[in-house]
């Protein structure tokens, strides 16, 4: 049972579902990093952007893989002004404000979505849906190949930009040390918007690369940001490469326990795992010890 | 009389339901160094961050450069030329200490961002030597001079200072009011936020002190060093 043959394809499986697991993780952790809240709206705006590449396609036959070109920059707009007109402005700075705001939206955004898309579940076609890869023995559809591609490109990408443009220092600026920043005349209300625009545009890519493998509606995004809950912390929260290595482990994880323990009890082995790695190392891999 | 750079009239502010700043009148002109002496809790770092467009003054208001600016915001304030290095340093730990300097003129100077850097370099040797190490990782007095390395990115015109020389050893002290005299004699207006007394008396040619959020005394610093009610009453000396 325990042979390459089985074990290698379960292993690029998993590497490949845990991408997209990174990506929203990512998302997800560069808000917690800068802003210090976690951001309850990502589900759903996970799903409002899925629905987006949904009618990207259904109704003008944009693939999903040029859709994101401007599902992205879209999303990053909705999140840069959801921070800056909304949520910044009625949180006042306080934690459980930022709670609520966050959870609200996210309840509201979910009911419109329910209410225009009613709650059916909707899939697109595309003609290369089923094509797939050879490595070895691993045979490895190419909507997952292009979206752990993808996701290695935007991790990295992310990360350059973080590390060496004025903006993404000025956002790690703003994550560590707000008052410093301020009275180094940095804009903290405009780099919190910012951060939180990539996060959600982090969202809106990962939606175009999950839609042509996966289904939408108006819950469809809920599934996948349990799991980044868990990748964020998993990785240390805040840390870009702990939400990504985190990422790719919680896939294979899922992966591997879905083979011993059958499909339907897979991501039973995830949150076994968390479990003891909250025991164990409770600051994630690559978060900072308290 | 010189036209005042800064000008604060009736600054009122607090936190919550408490107000601190009871009234605060006070100028500083071009080139000048002003000090403001005050014990622990006077509500000196208040007024700094109030002025700095952190802390909302609830009435009164802050003139620069005859602009209004109580209504601004901190970034906005920077980019007007007046420069706070905070209490506590507030340098960015997690990143190397050229990125810090680099940072200070994020919004103001940004365009001669080498050839400040050089200049804070020159001042600084030490913080040339570690340019690449981690910020956090500095000594307590390394940390202060990157603070003031930071401020001087930005091409101040008015530099706010609260209270530099907490933390540093006696020679550093000696070392840092003379580099506040050597900044001043760039033509840069310094308020020099302080505790310590004898030498910031000695750098400043006038100053305030507060105390409860109110000035009691104010004038040339000489004059004001050699007034014995004050050490007694004010500064518990
Ligand atoms: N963020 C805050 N929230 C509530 N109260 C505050 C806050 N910051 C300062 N205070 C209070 O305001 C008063 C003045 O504080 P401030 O820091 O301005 O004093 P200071 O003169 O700078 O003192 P020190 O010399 O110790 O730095 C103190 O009683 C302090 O407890
Ligand atoms: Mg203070």
């Amino acid at each position: 049972m325990l042979s390459p043959v089985i074990l290698v394809p379960a292993l690029l499986n998993g590497l490949m579902t845990g991408a997209i697991y990174a990506l929203i993780a990512l998302g997800l952790t560069l808000i917690y990093g800068v802003l210090h809240i976690i951001n309850f709206a990502h589900g759903t705006l996970l799903t409002a952007a899925m629905f987006a590449a949904f009618f990207a396609y259904a109704l003008v036959g944009l693939d999903p893989y040029l859709a994101v070109l401007i599902i992205a920059p879209l999303f990053f707009l909705i999140g840069y002004g959801l921070q800056r007109f909304i949520i910044g402005p009625t949180a006042h700075g306080e934690d459980r404000n930022y709670l609520l705001v966050t959870l609200g939206l996210a309840i509201i955004i979910e009911n419109l979505l329910l209410y225009v898309f009613r709650a059916d579940t909707r899939t697109i076609n595309l003609p290369y849906a089923f094509d797939v890869i050879e490595i070895g023995t691993a045979f490895l559809a190419v909507p997952r190949v292009i979206a752990f591609v993808a996701v290695l490109v935007v991790a990295s990408v992310l990360w350059i930009f973080m590390q060496w443009t004025d903006t993404g220092k000025a956002i790690r600026a703003v994550a560590k040390e707000k008052l410093g920043a301020e009275l180094a005349g940095i804009d903290v209300a405009h780099i919190h918007a910012v951060t939180f625009g990539l996060g959600t545009a982090c969202v809106a890519i990962a939606a175009c690369l999950l839609i042509p493998t996966y289904y939408v509606n108006p819950t469809a995004g809920d599934a996948f940001v349990l799991i980044a809950f868990t990748i964020v912390v998993l990785g240390g929260m805040g840390s870009i490469l702990g939400a990504l290595v985190g990422g790719l482990f919680v896939g294979v994880v899922e992966s591997f326990s879905s083979m011993f323990l059958g499909q339907s009890l897979g991501q039973i082995g995830i949150f076994v795992m968390f479990i003891v790695m909250l025991l164990v190392r409770p600051s994630g891999l690559f978060g900072e010890q308290a | 009389m010189a036209k005042p750079l800064l000008l604060v009239d009736g600054l009122h502010t607090g936190y919550g339901s408490t107000e601190i700043l009871r009234g605060v009148d006070f100028h500083v002109k071009p080139s000048e160094i002003v000090t403001v002496l005050g014990a622990n809790g006077a509500g000196k770092s208040t007024m700094s961050r109030a002025i700095s467009g952190v802390t909302r003054p609830w009435a009164g208001t802050i003139r620069f450069k005859d602009d209004a600016i109580e209504r601004a915001q901190p970034a906005e304030i920077v980019a007007r030329g007046l420069i706070q290095v905070p209490e506590g340093r507030r340098i960015f730990p997690n990143m190397t200490v050229r990125e810090n300097l680099d940072l200070g003129a994020y919004r103001r100077g940004r365009s001669r961002r080498n050839v400040n850097r050089n200049r804070v370099f020159s001042i600084f040797p030490r913080l040339s030597e570690r340019q690449s190490q981690r910020a956090g990782t500095l000594s307590g007095g390394e940390q202060q001079m990157l603070a003031i390395g930071r401020g001087l990115m930005a091409e101040p015109e008015l530099l706010i200072l609260d209270e530099p020389s907490l933390g540093l050893s006696p020679l550093l002290v000696e070392e840092l009011f003379v580099l506040i005299k050597n900044i001043n004699a760039q033509g840069i207006a310094v308020l020099l936020i302080e505790q310590n007394v004898v030498q910031s008396l000695e750098v400043a040619q006038r100053a305030y002190i507060l105390d409860n959020g109110r000035f009691v005394l104010e004038g040339p610093a000489a004059q004001i060093a050699n007034d014995p009610d004050l050490k007694r009453t004010y500064l518990g000396m």
